[in-house]
């Protein structure tokens, strides 16, 4: 049994600590924002945030997250960055089928708690790994900067 | 043609048969349920049905996977039906012949077709009902329905007198529904026509929205399927002896298309499935390679073509013409690779099934769970999630059918998950192609004759064969014609089987065919010495529509003013699904690297749903037809597909993703579809704006410079 803490609510989970935190984000606690699209940290779908780093949770054992602060799509609004990110996404119509874009908001969100002006640069930096089909890019830049702008 | 080897699917797939040129499944189907109304909801039709409460439920009768018909059709029937459009709820629904799609002919999401299909249908039933609730009141109040009007959800009358819908709703449901009504005048439009922000976007960003995949049923157990890695191989026996003792393994068995693991957790689930041994007949396409394939297209290429077009005297203009034009063009295949890995969720009982998932043809769906099962259709309740992504993908089953297997096999309910590998490596591939063109131009430098002949697979003889006549697949030859002014023509197409399963992908054979016609005019254009703008539009004097396009594309992207040194424009223009559109693309090399910095596109799609709708669509299909020009490329080895994941098969990223310039012509005309027809045009754009900066003709997708 293995404890930990995602969304500031700690929970116990019995699973074996080699399993990737997204299938016991998704299954375990079917908290099923997260999204599975490749398995290989490739597409950034199942972004979640350890103690606010982003990092892919399909290549993220269990274990590397006990005892760190785990966010998810399910709890980014509660902080400013990810409230923030929110807001813009909405007010641009960001999404299109939808399924990358827990990811992208994951990504965005610890972007701008880092860096709260970023430039296109940095935003290609730090969406690089996040893979939309749809290809809502164009909109996803413009939102990041209405997010940090406030404009 | 891809063989099913269970017999009930074979069957089913069998019964497809044309009549009157659309498709009919020959499957009974029930008719509208009423969806399982709740005891205080009233249905008015299959579209609308209004609760008690004032709740507002609109039905979707297609699949969401991103294009937005969650949205825009909805606007539809709330705009006849003077609903407040923020405040109405979207149900996708069921399968039901009244919610076939008129210009498919079966419930099906595809060929851009959703708002053409239901551009009238939608308003009538939302007018229907307003009609009837309008009736309703009248009624009660004993006064002439006349003497009433409908807006925002309520029916006032004389006196002062008013009623909510949710007041009118159970005595309107039991009217006749009206055999004529009179629909707005676009002038009184009130949501249809404007940039209406989308109404499913706060779940897709609180992560609240329900995909395929996120589906849960009590009890449910998870599947992980592994499948031949030749298509169409079957296994000849496995050894499951370590798989059996792994952690939360609860089932293995056989399906049709290999051997599931079932466990408590997808996990647990898939590393079973890892540790079987499996011995697999490979079966016939065992051999298969990608150099058999493209020699098996171009031995195609001497077969006598079915004729789309013969005009004039092609070889004989060609003959005499001062100067002659010959290229050929080649189309990889191309996999759909949606976000969302295919998945599905079945509880098949005795004597009733579940099932739930992502899908883009719920008739199909209903039909093959009928076949498999054995249960009547009214047996069964199918329900459609949100899509992560489609493409087209979703609209071959086979990834429901095996979950249907396997719930029906162990009597659990069971959700199915492939990985991304298995996505990848067993989707339905866009046809590779082939088209030689050749044509001539006259001592003016005018075009005197054009010959295009395509070869490829055709998903249509898998499908839907009673479609494909006289050897023509009609969803082989869009975009195939010219709409350049040119005396001598002669187009056709011969239908070669490669071997490897094929599927509808997005802008389906547009992509193909607008490729080979738009980079072929541009060498003409070369070899005339004329500018590829003047060339293409001195061809359109009967074209406004076309002309229209090309024109605003040019002006809009500076066409003709010098650009940073490095830099070139290429222009490409076609019509998609009854809409109108040109794109200049603004390219430099750097490496033998092709970087697009700037598309322009123009687009006359009549009138439109939701501006802001269309512009994700536009935006979309750059992206997507820039991920096709630059890496998109299938390829097989010893009968297997080599690419696996997104290291080998890339999709564009946010880096490599150029500023998009939409302008979009104000029209009356009636719409035309917006999800497919931008990607196709984009290559063509991209090479011929190569081949002005540099000279190279890129001639195969996906481009690779020398």
């Amino acid at each position: 049994m293995a404890s930990i803490e995602i969304n500031g609510k700690t929970r116990n989970v019995n699973v074996d600590p080699s399993t990737p935190l997204l299938w016991v984000i998704r299954d375990t606690l079917g908290m099923t924002g997260t999204k599975f699209g490749c398995g290989a940290q490739l597409c950034g779908a199942c972004t979640v945030h350890l103690d606010g780093n982003p990092v892919r949770s399909c290549g993220t054992p269990l274990s590397a997250a006990i005892g760190k602060k785990i966010t998810t799509i399910e709890g980014i609004g509660a902080s400013d960055a990810g409230k923030k990110v929110q807001a813009a996404w909405a007010a641009l119509d960001v999404p299109q089928c939808g399924y990358c874009q827990s990811g992208q908001i994951m990504s965005a969100a610890a972007l701008l708690a880092a860096n709260p002006k970023p430039s296109d640069a940095d935003i290609d930096g730090a969406m690089a790994g996040n893979i939309c089909r749809c290809g809502t890019y164009p909109r996803i830049r413009a939102a990041i900067h209405k997010a940090a702008t406030g404009a | 043609m891809t063989k099913l080897s269970n017999p009930a699917r074979r069957k089913f797939l069998k019964s497809g048969a044309a009549v009157g040129g659309s498709l009919v499944i020959g499957v009974s189907l029930p008719g509208f349920n009423g969806a399982q109304a709740a005891a205080s909801t009233s249905a008015m039709n299959a579209w609308v049905r209004i609760g008690a409460d004032n709740t507002v439920t609109i039905l979707c009768a297609r699949s969401e996977m991103g294009q937005g018909v969650v949205m825009a059709l909805p606007t539809l029937v709330a705009e006849e039906l003077e609903v407040d459009l923020n405040r109405i709820k979207v149900d996708f629904a069921p399968p039901g012949e009244v919610y076939i799609n008129a210009m498919l002919g079966g419930q099906i999401t595809g060929g851009s077709t959703s708002v053409r299909d239901g551009w009238e249908k939608l308003r009538i039933a939302g007018a229907q009902a307003r009609v009837m609730l309008t009736e309703a009141a009248a009624q009660k109040w004993g006064v002439d329905a006349s003497q009433c009007s409908a807006r925002n959800g309520a029916v006032t009358g004389p006196g002062g007198k008013k009623a909510t819908y949710g007041q009118l709703a159970e005595a309107a449901s039991k009217l006749t529904p009206p055999k004529e009504v009179k629909l707005k005048d676009p002038s009184q439009f009130r949501y249809v026509g404007k940039p209406l922000k989308r109404l499913d976007t706060a779940g897709k960003i609180t992560g609240k929205t329900e995909f395929g995949i996120d589906v849960k049923l009590p009890k449910m157990l998870y599947a992980s399927l592994a499948q031949c890695p030749v298509i169409g191989g079957k296994v000849a026996s496995f050894d499951d002896s370590k798989a059996k003792k792994m952690p939360g393994v609860k089932h293995i068995v056989g399906i049709t298309d290999g051997v599931a693991v079932v466990a408590d957790s997808w996990w647990q689930a898939k590393q079973a499935r890892d540790a079987l041994t499996i011995t697999w007949d490979e079966g016939p396409n065992k051999n298969l390679s990608s150099e058999g394939v493209f020699k098996g297209l171009a031995e195609a290429m001497s077969k006598p073509a079915a004729s789309i077009r013969q005009q004039g005297d092609v070889a004989g203009a060609i003959q005499s013409a001062a100067k002659p034009v010959r290229a050929t063009y080649q189309m990889p295949f191309l996999s759909h690779s949606p976000l969302e890995p295919m998945n599905f969720t079945a509880d098949v009982r005795k004597d009733s099934a579940l099932l739930i998932g992502s899908i883009q043809f719920q008739q199909m769906a209903l039909g093959m769970a009928a076949a498999i099962t054995g249960l009547k259709p009214e047996q069964i309740t199918i329900r459609t999630t949100f899509l992560g992504g489609g493409f087209g993908r979703r609209i071959d089953l086979d990834y429901m059918a095996q979950a249907v297997e396997i719930s029906k096999a162990i009597g659990v309910p069971v959700k199915l998950v492939w990985t991304r590998e298995d996505d990848m490596t067993h989707d339905f591939y866009r046809p590779a192609s082939l088209t030689e063109m050749s044509g001539g131009l006259d001592a003016n430098g005018r075009p005197v004759a054009l010959s295009l002949k395509m070869t490829s697979p055709s998903v249509t003889a898998r499908l839907f064969p009673p479609l494909v006549k006289d050897g023509v697949d009609p969803l082989m030859t869009e975009a195939i014609l010219v709409p350049y002014d040119i005396p001598n023509q002669s187009v056709g197409t011969v239908i070669h089987d490669t071997g490897l399963r094929v599927g509808y992908l997005r802008s389906v054979s547009h992509a193909l065919n607008v490729f080979a016609n738009e980079s072929f005019i541009d060498e003409m254009a070369a070899a005339a010495g004329k500018d590829p703008y003047q060339f293409r539009l001195s061809l359109l004097e009967k074209q406004p529509r076309f002309a229209n396009v090309l024109k605003l594309a040019a002006e809009k992207a500076g066409w003709g003013k010098p650009l940073p040194k490095g830099r070139a424009r290429g222009i490409a223009l076609m019509e998609g699904y009854e809409t109108y559109m040109a794109q200049v693309a603004e390219v430099s090399v750097e490496n033998r690297q092709i970087k697009v910095h700037r598309v322009v596109v123009a687009v006359d799609l009549g009138r439109m749903v939701n501006p802001n709708i269309v512009e994700q669509q536009l935006e979309s299909n750059i992206v997507f037809g820039l991920t096709a020009l630059l890496y998109g490329d299938i390829t097989l080895k010893d009968g297997r597909v080599q690419q696996s994941n997104f290291h080998n098969y890339q999709l564009l990223r946010m880096p490599e993703t150029p500023k998009i310039e939409l302008h979009i012509v104000k029209s009356t005309e009636k719409p035309g579809g917006i999800g497919e027809p931008g990607m196709a045009l984009l290559p063509p754009a991209v090479a011929n704006a190569v081949y002005a900066l540099n000279g190279q003709r890129l001639r195969t997708m996906p481009f690779r410079l020398a």
